[in-house]
């Protein structure tokens, strides 16, 4: 069969799977005792083994299946919750993202997991010494007895429940010929009256008549012994039936007996406890709308066809005014609010919850804290909030680096934190929220805050201020010295944040993101990075402009003010031509000499001015003409011309030429 | 990267003027031909880049060859086209004064280029195919669009200022 078509799914899955484990495994280990969470990952554990399982990993459903076996047993209470469990049990989530990783990567999906099944045994069986059920027989790894932990649990539950469980040993006639036609026949017999839980050989190796003369079922039903011997003995060419009653202490099941066997056979089994997750799963269905999984591609050539309609729909407008006919500029409206709310739409279309990217956050802060010896409380907030997609790709790394960030530099050891009448426990809050045209993550911990004094002296040491400067700064400039390149504070270097390559390059990427970040910090309370970022990157408002008798654009989210002055109004100021804007100084900076614009002729008595904003501070751009005000398509430059000075991008204005983007950025220094 | 690559037996090249000289092309590196049309300018790049243009949706720079190579630039004429061509992964048009034609360049034909060809620098070039009557400068595209040029050509000026 052709696996290649299941992949995806079997991945997207997998991974939605593990990351539900690792969800409830961290409300777990807060509610050690909460039976709803157990159930809850055994049921992903267990849809992760039938899958992984019939795709043909092995490794992957062997070791999910010594999960569940453990699952099971903390489910009737056979062991509690420890410590060491919740490890175990992380790790084992490890090594599946591993496996799992590798299938991503074309791999096999093997992996040694020896150990960890191992581990994972000694945890069933060491909190659970007493000998009255039947998980307390003895098993290895490998799988030499007949049933496994979880096979027998289920048949003591049914046998708990009234019903009968039976080990049907069938001899075939010595002279029958197709030995797989009489056991399909004989399975299918028993198929119709009982629940097989084993079968010895596997299914698989009867079919391919990979046995002698007989074979050993283990099944569930409810019909008696008697009956169950006649059904089945009603299948010409079969000798013998011998049906006996199945107890815990019987092991004369054939033992030979691989993994991957156990896997198979246990699929029949998978009937009864998956009725109540399948129930569970219908209604949250319900709850939720119906959703249907849409390969990305086709979303983002579904938006180069939109952009493509936003240039013509530039273009149409302005042939409209121009012919200024009454029904086509009617039509033409009409397109034009067709075009927004369909781009409205698509936007939502590609609005992925942030969620996606939150989620691996509190493994990894709970693994780091235990690393470092830290304890930290960590609280997610506005994970619902959503964000486009190429935003969402793009924000993880950053994000990773700034919470590495405080719980190695911020949260201060659980003794230092005592000392400091702070409780022991740190706290790091992710929150994330929308509001305006822009989403706004902050992450904030209640550790040391930053250290002026050790921040200065860093920056001296490497270059990135003089002493004399130094003295000056504000606080809050120190702290934006932490985005310098060339940066680390932590006194030693270690494996959580890096080695000082660190914030800048989170600041840098948050920028071509089109973003801002800002640390404030108060010392002995905490630091805070508040970070903004636009809800989409595609399409921008701009506003157009004349510089000589070229068309430029400014991001409107630059833009503070456009506002006409009088000539006289301008001052000068160390050299440096500035305005007063509302009670501020701002420096005037001509474009004309900035983009190297040829001067179109006279002079004007009012500059036309767009004040434009970057963090604090601002700057005033002399312009010749303001044009409109218009949604437009970022379109990069090409690879061929990078970092082109105070340019971001260009963008195919209604009449179809090219015009470019301005870089606020690079003109506030 | 002066010596010759060896050509697999024949190739077809589009053949431009440029000057005097006639130049080639591989034909697989040549996306389109285009007219010549308006040009957006991009501030402070280096002389020899035009700017920008829109090509089918597509912002594409747009450089002028005979600036490239340091030849005397002329006011362009019907003739005039752009050669769009994709080299390093980038799709960058040309300027040259014309082009009109595909031909087959044996791979025989063609010869390590001596180090000034038409006031090219060798280092750009394939090598030279003698065809009958005339003369192939084949163009080494990888080299002439390297990016990393203009960077250094900008940090070049960035100091003399």
């Amino acid at each position: 069969m052709d696996m290649n078509q299941y992949l995806e799914v079997f991945v997207d899955e997998s991974r939605e799977h593990l990351q539900a484990i690792n969800e409830y495994m961290l409300k777990l280990e807060n509610n050690p005792s909460d039976i709803a969470i157990i159930n809850d990952i055994f049921r992903s554990a267990h849809t992760l083994k039938g899958m992984s399982a019939s795709m043909g990993y092995e490794d992957l459903a062997s070791l999910t299946h010594q999960m569940e076996n453990v699952l099971d047993a903390i489910r009737q209470e056979k062991i509690a919750v420890k410590g060491h469990t919740v490890d175990a049990l992380f790790e084992s989530v490890d090594h599946l993202e591993a496996m799992v990783e590798s299938i991503i990567a074309g791999g096999d999906g093997k992996r040694d997991v020896k150990d960890i099944v191992q581990i994972l045994n000694l945890i069933e069986k060491g909190e659970d010494p007493d000998s009255d059920s039947a998980s307390s027989t003895p098993q290895t790894g490998s799988g030499n007895s007949g049933l496994d932990e979880f096979q027998k649990s289920i048949l003591q539950q049914s046998v708990d429940q009234g019903l009968n469980a039976f080990t049907v040993k069938v001899t075939l006639e010595s002279t029958c010929m197709l030995k797989a036609a009489r056991v399909y026949m004989v399975f299918e017999v028993i198929e119709k009256i009982s629940e097989v839980v084993h079968s010895s050989p596997a299914v698989s190796d009867l079919e391919e008549e990979k046995f002698d003369q007989d074979f050993t079922v283990t099944l569930i039903t409810e019909l008696k012994a008697e009956e169950v011997q006649t059904k089945i003995g009603k299948v010409s060419e079969v000798e013998t039936v011998i049906v006996t009653p199945f107890s815990t202490t019987k092991e004369d099941i054939e033992t030979t007996q691989e993994a991957a066997a156990a896997v198979e056979t246990d699929k029949p089994i998978e009937k009864k406890p998956e009725k109540e997750p399948a129930e569970t799963k219908n209604a949250k269905a319900a709850a939720n709308n119906k959703t249907m999984r849409v390969n990305i591609n086709r979303l983002d050539s579904l938006m180069n066809l939109f952009e493509e309609l936003v240039i013509d729909r530039g273009r149409l407008e302005a042939l409209a005014k121009e012919i200024d006919n009454g029904s086509l500029t009617d039509t033409v409206e009409h397109i034009s609010r067709l075009t927004s709310d369909l781009q409205d739409s698509l936007m939502t279309l590609r609005m992925v919850q942030i969620d996606t990217v939150f989620n691996r956050f509190p493994r990894m802060i709970r693994s780091l804290s235990k690393d470092l010896g830290k304890k930290i409380d960590f609280n997610v907030t506005g994970g619902e909030t959503e964000l486009d997609r190429t935003v969402i790709d793009e924000i993880g790394d950053p994000l990773v680096h700034l919470l590495r960030n405080s719980v190695d530099h911020g949260i201060e050891m659980p003794e230092n934190r005592s000392e400091a009448g702070k409780p022991e426990v740190g706290t790091i809050s992710l929150t994330a929220y929308h509001s305006g045209n822009h989403i706004y993550i902050d992450i904030e911990d209640d550790g040391g805050g930053i250290n002026r004094e050790k921040v200065l002296k860093k920056a001296i040491e490497n270059n990135i201020v003089d002493e004399a400067m130094a003295e000056k700064l504000s606080d809050n400039e120190v702290y934006q010295l932490l985005f310098a390149s060339g940066f680390s504070t932590a006194d030693t270097v270690s494996d959580i944040s890096g080695r000082g390559v660190g914030l800048d390059v989170v600041k840098s990427k948050i920028e071509s993101l089109g973003g801002h970040i800002h640390v404030t910090s108060k010392p002995g309370y905490g630091s805070k990075f508040a970070i903004q970022l636009p809800l989409t990157l595609s399409i921008l408002p701009v506003m157009l402009v004349t510089i000589g008798h070229e068309t430029y654009a400014i991001p409107l989210s630059n833009i503070v003010e456009s506002i006409i002055i009088p000539k006289e109004d301008v001052m000068k100021a160390h050299n440096q031509l500035v305005i007063d804007f509302r009670g501020k100084v701002v420096p005037l900076v001509s474009m004309k000499d900035v983009l190297e614009v040829e001067s179109a002729g006279e002079e004007k008595d009012n500059f036309s001015i767009v004040v434009v904003r970057k963090g604090d501070q601002m700057a005033a751009l002399i312009v010749d003409r303001f044009i409109s005000q218009q949604e437009v398509v970022l379109k990069p430059l090409g690879d061929y011309l990078t970092n082109v000075f105070a340019i971001s991008g260009a963008t195919i204005l209604g009449d179809g030429k090219v015009s470019l983007i301005l870089d606020c950025n690079d003109l506030i220094k | 990267m002066s010596e010759v690559k060896t050509v697999e037996t024949e190739m077809k090249a589009i053949v431009f003027q440029l000057k005097d000289e006639e130049y080639g092309v591989d034909v697989h590196q040549v996306r389109s031909i285009e007219r010549l049309q308006e040009i957006t300018r991009v501030p402070r790049t280096p002389s020899f880049v035009k700017g920008v243009i829109n090509l089918r949706g597509i912002v594409t720079p747009i450089i002028d060859l005979r600036s490239r190579f340091d030849i005397e630039e002329t006011e362009p004429t019907d003739e005039t086209r752009i050669i769009i061509v994709n080299a390093n992964d980038l799709e960058v048009g040309m300027i040259v004064d014309s082009a009109n034609d595909v031909i087959d360049v044996p791979a025989n034909a063609v010869e390590q280029a001596p180090k000034v060809v038409g006031g090219i620098d060798a280092e750009y070039l394939d090598g030279v195919a003698k065809l009958e009557k005339r003369l192939l400068i084949l163009l080494n595209l990888d080299k002439v669009l390297n990016p990393e040029e203009i960077i250094a050509l900008r940090q070049f000026k960035e100091k003399g200022e």
